[in-house]
């Protein structure tokens, strides 16, 4: 059985706890960067990382795009969406075309 | 880079060897060719589904922040945390992997598993307030598309990683590999027919030469004969 894990600012995660996820309180970035890498050793299969922390550490977190677990899925934190989020969609698009073909028009 | 040929020997060997390499060479470019652009379909319309269930579950998010936030302003912190410190639901994610154009992704299923249904709250309402309940509604209706747009998100991970190494090898097949492969053989073709000339004429000399030797005809030739009107 895997879990699911939400790494973020204390008052970001409390809602996540509420319908029972694993919550890691965490504001530092070099905190998270490790917390990131233990829980992915342990049976984590979805991390949802805070945007704020995960633009802090894109190498961790690039390291997991390319194996099948975890899934290391940026999510927004209560100050609202950074945007980021979508750039990792758009910058996967990038990677597979070789050039943003889906979201260059609308933005 | 497409006028270099490889480094080998300019024999018949070699030539059947890369002909039949070549041969590899272009039956794969084809396949992988094709794998691209069943890949790229395939992507391009994962992409667009990503983009989409991203901005619904961000906007969901930003409801469930607001209506926590609500719910913190009316009661004390640590009564809201206390609250929800020992969640009544717990999540069972169980992940088995589907194979999308021989790249393996992951499929969660989740069964939310509460103690006692239709009461997933896990707290009772004498000491919070009615904002908690609204905020604990819209997470739990949140989850589900989180669940979603993880899966999603990885298999779109996945998909342009495959599809990046697909595409330089399509490249490199098309524009490296098969031009060389090109170069080579023509290399050896000329080279072993430039052998087969030179051998000829070598052949041809040495008949003058032999002929010349068994007929005397240079001395014939001195005495005034006609060797060659004979």
């Amino acid at each position: 059985m895997y879990k699911i894990g939400v790494v973020g600012d204390m008052d970001s995660i409390t809602g996540f706890r509420a319908v029972g996820l694993s919550v890691f309180p965490c504001s530092k970035p070099e905190e998270a960067e490790k917390i990131v890498m233990k829980m992915a050793r342990e049976e984590y299969a979805i991390i949802y990382i805070m945007e704020s922390l995960a633009v802090q550490i894109p190498e961790t977190i690039d390291k997991y795009s390319d194996v099948m677990l975890p899934a290391v899925i940026a999510i927004p934190d209560r100050n609202g969406s950074t945007g980021r989020g979508l750039d990792n969609v758009r910058k996967a698009v990038e990677r597979a075309v070789g050039a943003d073909i889906l979201f260059g028009g609308d933005k | 880079m497409a006028d270099e040929r490889l480094n080998v020997n300019p024999t018949r060997m070699q030539l059947t060897r890369l002909k039949r390499r070549l041969a590899t060479a272009r039956r794969g470019h084809k396949l992988m060719k094709d794998k691209r652009d069943e890949l790229m379909k395939n992507f391009l319309e994962l992409a667009k589904e990503n983009a989409r269930l991203r901005s619904e579950v961000e906007e969901a998010l930003a409801v469930v922040y607001k209506d926590f936030e609500k719910a913190r302003a009316v009661m004390s912190s640590e009564v809201l945390e206390e609250s929800l410190m020992y969640p009544k639901q717990g999540v069972k994610l169980s992940v088995s992997r589907r194979n999308i154009m021989s790249v393996n992704v992951p499929v969660f299923d989740f069964t939310a598993a509460a103690e006692e249904r239709g009461n997933l709250l896990p707290y009772g309402f004498a000491r919070t307030s009615g904002e908690l309940d609204g905020a604990m509604a819209a997470v739990t209706a949140v989850f589900p598309d989180l669940l979603e747009l993880a899966a999603r998100e990885k298999e779109t991970q996945l998909l342009a990683a495959e599809l990046e190494k697909t595409r330089r090898r399509v490249n490199a097949l098309e524009y490296v590999m098969i031009p060389r492969l090109e170069n080579t053989i023509r290399y050896i073709q000329m080279k072993l027919d430039e052998n087969e000339r030179g051998s000829q004429t070598r052949l041809m000399k040495v008949k003058d030469m032999v002929l010349n030797d068994a007929h005397s005809y240079a001395e014939r030739l001195r005495e005034g004969e006609d060797v060659i009107g004979r």
